[in-house]
C-alpha cells in the first residue's frame, strides 16, 4: 500500500541543513515502509515558499494557492515529518505560523516525526520543550524518537551515530503509520449537526 | 431577483486625504446612500448593527425608520441584526414597529457578530455564539407567530403569558435571512425554518460560499420546504468601478491597501483572484456577478458593499450611479433570461400576506 508522507521543512536558506535533515528522514521513512511491504508517496512542503501566503492568511483568515494545496496535503497525509531550525530557543515563527493556520483538528491522530536543527547541540531540548507540546496540543501522535541535528552531526566524528538516530526515528514513524487508520479529514459540510439536536442545546 | 446594497456603517479614515468623517457625517452619509439606492432603482438597502468603534450603527431600526420616512419603494433590511447579543424580545418589537411605519417594506438578516469583547457588554459570551443564535431565534419566531408566549430558556429570563407588541403587520412577520460566513450550523438553521440564507461572499473565497449554499439547499429540501432549487439564497459582493479598469484599480488601491479586514495583506490583484471582489469596468462587474450563479445556482438577492474602507460619500454616490445606470439593468435582464423555471422570488410582505390569505381560504 502507498502511504502519503508529507515533509514540512522550515529551513530558510538554500541549501539548508533543515531540508537536508528532512530529506534524510524522508528517505529513511521510505526504506522503513518498504520493510512493511508499503511504499511512501513523499511530498515536501518548503515553508519559505509559503511565507507570503501565510502572512496573508493571518490577515484574511483563509488560505490561497500553494498554501491551500499544502494544507490539503497535510490533511490527507498518513504521516508527517516536521523539521524546524531553532530560532531564539524555539521553533521558528514561520514554522509555528504554518501550524497555527491548520485548524485545531487537522492533525488529530496523525503520526508526526519531530526534528530540528541548530548550530549547537545545546538547543536539542527544543524538541521536547517546544515541539512536542505543540503537537500534543494539536492531538497528533508524536513519534517517541525525535531527531536533533547540530552542525557537528553533519560529517562530524559521530555521524554514524547520527544516521542511527535517523533510522530509529524513521522506523518508529513507519511503524505508527502502518498501524494507523488511513487519514480522512472531517468535512463539516458532510457531517452537519441536525437542527433538532442544536435546538436541544 | 432583487438587487441592492449593504452598508456596515464603519467610520474609517480616507487614506487618500487622512480625513476621518465624524459619526454625525457618517450616519447622515448612510441615509444619503440609502436614498440614492432608491433613486437609482435598487430593490434593497441593508444596514449593519455594531456596538463598538469604529462603527456608528448601533441602532439599525432607528436609521431604517428615518429612511423609510423619506423613501417609498425600497425594501429595508439589515446586514446584520445581532441575534446573539440583542434580546429577541427587542428584535420582535423593534422590527414589528418598523413594519407598521414602513408599510411592510422591511425584512432582516440575522448574524452572530464575531467581536468577542461585545458579548459581555450585553451579558453574553462569544463561546455561546451558536447556542445563542439557535435559542434566541426560536424565541423570536414564537414571539411573532404566537399571540401569547410562555417560554423558558437558558439565555434570558422566562416569559409568562407575554404578548410582543405591536403585532407583526397584517399578522405576517418580516421575512428572515440567516447570514453566515463560515458556520454550517447557520445554513442548517436557515434550512430548518425554510428561511433565506445569505452568504457574506466578500472577504472569503467563492469555493467557501459554494459549500455553504450547497449545504443550505440540500437541507432546505430535506426539511420539506421545496426542492433545493427553490431555496432562498442571497449573496454579498464588493465592487469598485470606473469606465476604464486601470483607473478603477488605481483609484481603489489606496483604500484596499489599508482597509479594515484585509488591509496590509495580499495585493489587490491577488485578493480579486481569491475572493469575489471586483475592481474594474462596469462590464467586468457584470460578467463577474453573472458568474456567481454558476456556483450557487439561481438566487434571489444580490447585495453589493459600496461604502467601505473610508471611500468618501461623493465617490460612493458616483459608484451608485454606475451601478444603477449600467450594471443592475443588465444584470436584471441577464439573470432573468438565465433563470430556470420554478425558481421563486425572495418573499416580500405582499407575497407572504397573499400566501397566508390563500392558505386560510378553503379551496
Amino acid at each position: 500500500m502507498t502511504r502519503s508522507i508529507v515533509v514540512v521543512s522550515g529551513g530558510l536558506s538554500n541549501p539548508s541543513s533543515t531540508r537536508l535533515l528532512a530529506d534524510q528522514l524522508a528517505t529513511a521513512t521510505d526504506v522503513a515502509l518498504r520493510g512493511h511491504g508499503d511504499a511512501a508517496d513523499l511530498r515536501v512542503i518548503e515553508l519559505r515558499e509559503l511565507a507570503h501566503p501565510l502572512a496573508d492568511h493571518l490577515l484574511t483568515g483563509f488560505p490561497t494557492g500553494a498554501l491551500a494545496e499544502a494544507i490539503e496535503a497535510v490533511g490527507h497525509a498518513d504521516g508527517l515529518i516536521v523539521v524546524t531550525p531553532v530560532f531564539s530557543a524555539s521553533y521558528s515563527g514561520l514554522f509555528k505560523t504554518f501550524f497555527d493556520v491548520l485548524g485545531p483538528d487537522l492533525l488529530r491522530g496523525k503520526p508526526v516525526l519531530l526534528a530540528a536543527t541548530a548550530g549547537t547541540a545545546r538547543h536539542s531540548l527544543v524538541l521536547e520543550h517546544a515541539m512536542r507540546p505543540l503537537f500534543s496540543y494539536l492531538r497528533a501522535i508524536t513519534v517517541p524518537a525525535a531527531v536533533f541535528a547540530a552542525t557537528e552531526d553533519f560529517g562530524g566524528a559521530r555521524s554514524a551515530d547520527f544516521s542511527e538516530r535517523i533510522t530509529t526515528a524513521a522506523t518508529e514513524l513507519a511503524d505508527l503509520v502502518v498501524g494507523s487508520p488511513r487519514a480522512v479529514p472531517d468535512d463539516p459540510f458532510d457531517n452537519v449537526t441536525p437542527f433538532d439536536k442544536l435546538l436541544k442545546g | 431577483m432583487q438587487f441592492g446594497i449593504f452598508t456596515i456603517g464603519d467610520v474609517t479614515t480616507d487614506p487618500t486625504t487622512g480625513r476621518t468623517p465624524t459619526e454625525h457625517e457618517r450616519i447622515k452619509a448612510t441615509v444619503e446612500i440609502a436614498k440614492k439606492a432608491e433613486e437609482i432603482g435598487l430593490d434593497v438597502v441593508a444596514f449593519g448593527q455594531h456596538h463598538n468603534p469604529p462603527f456608528a450603527a448601533s441602532s439599525p431600526t432607528t436609521t431604517m425608520a428615518y429612511v423609510a420616512a423619506q423613501t417609498s419603494k425600497i425594501l429595508l433590511s439589515t446586514a446584520t441584526t445581532l441575534i446573539t447579543t440583542t434580546d429577541p424580545v427587542r428584535i420582535a418589537e423593534d422590527y414589528a414597529q418598523l413594519q407598521h411605519l414602513s408599510d411592510g417594506r422591511v425584512d432582516l438578516m440575522l448574524g452572530r457578530g464575531n467581536t468577542g469583547p461585545v458579548y459581555p457588554w450585553f451579558g453574553k459570551d462569544i463561546r455561546d455564539g451558536i447556542p445563542l443564535a439557535v435559542e434566541n431565534y426560536a424565541l423570536l419566531r414564537r414571539l411573532w407567530d404566537d399571540e401569547v408566549v410562555t417560554w423558558d430558556g437558558k439565555f434570558r429570563t422566562p416569559l409568562q403569558g407575554f404578548t410582543s407588541t405591536p403585532r407583526p403587520l397584517d399578522g405576517v412577520a418580516p421575512f428572515v435571512w440567516h447570514g453566515s460566513i463560515r458556520s454550517p450550523e447557520i445554513a442548517e438553521q436557515a434550512a430548518y425554518y425554510g428561511d433565506g440564507f445569505f452568504s457574506n461572499h466578500i472577504f472569503w473565497p467563492a469555493s467557501h460560499t459554494q459549500q455553504m449554499v450547497a449545504l443550505y439547499r440540500r437541507r432546505f429540501e430535506h426539511y420539506g420546504h421545496g426542492t433545493a432549487d427553490q431555496a432562498i439564497v442571497g449573496l454579498g459582493g464588493q465592487v469598485y468601478m470606473a469606465r476604464n479598469s486601470q483607473d478603477a484599480l488605481a483609484e481603489f488601491r489606496p483604500y484596499f491597501d489599508v482597509a479594515p479586514v484585509y488591509g496590509h495583506g495580499p495585493s489587490l490583484e491577488d485578493f480579486m483572484e481569491s475572493t469575489p471582489l471586483t475592481v474594474g469596468s462596469p462590464q467586468q462587474v457584470i460578467e463577474r456577478t453573472l458568474g456567481f450563479r454558476e456556483y450557487v445556482g439561481d438566487y434571489q438577492r444580490q447585495l453589493f458593499l459600496m461604502d467601505h474602507a473610508g471611500l468618501p460619500l461623493s465617490t460612493v454616490l458616483k459608484q451608485l450611479d454606475l451601478l444603477g445606470d449600467e450594471v443592475v439593468p443588465v444584470l436584471r435582464k441577464e439573470f432573468a433570461a438565465l433563470r430556470k423555471p420554478g425558481v421563486p422570488d425572495a418573499p416580500t410582505h405582499d407575497s407572504l400576506l397573499a400566501a397566508r390569505i390563500s392558505e386560510s381560504v378553503p379551496a
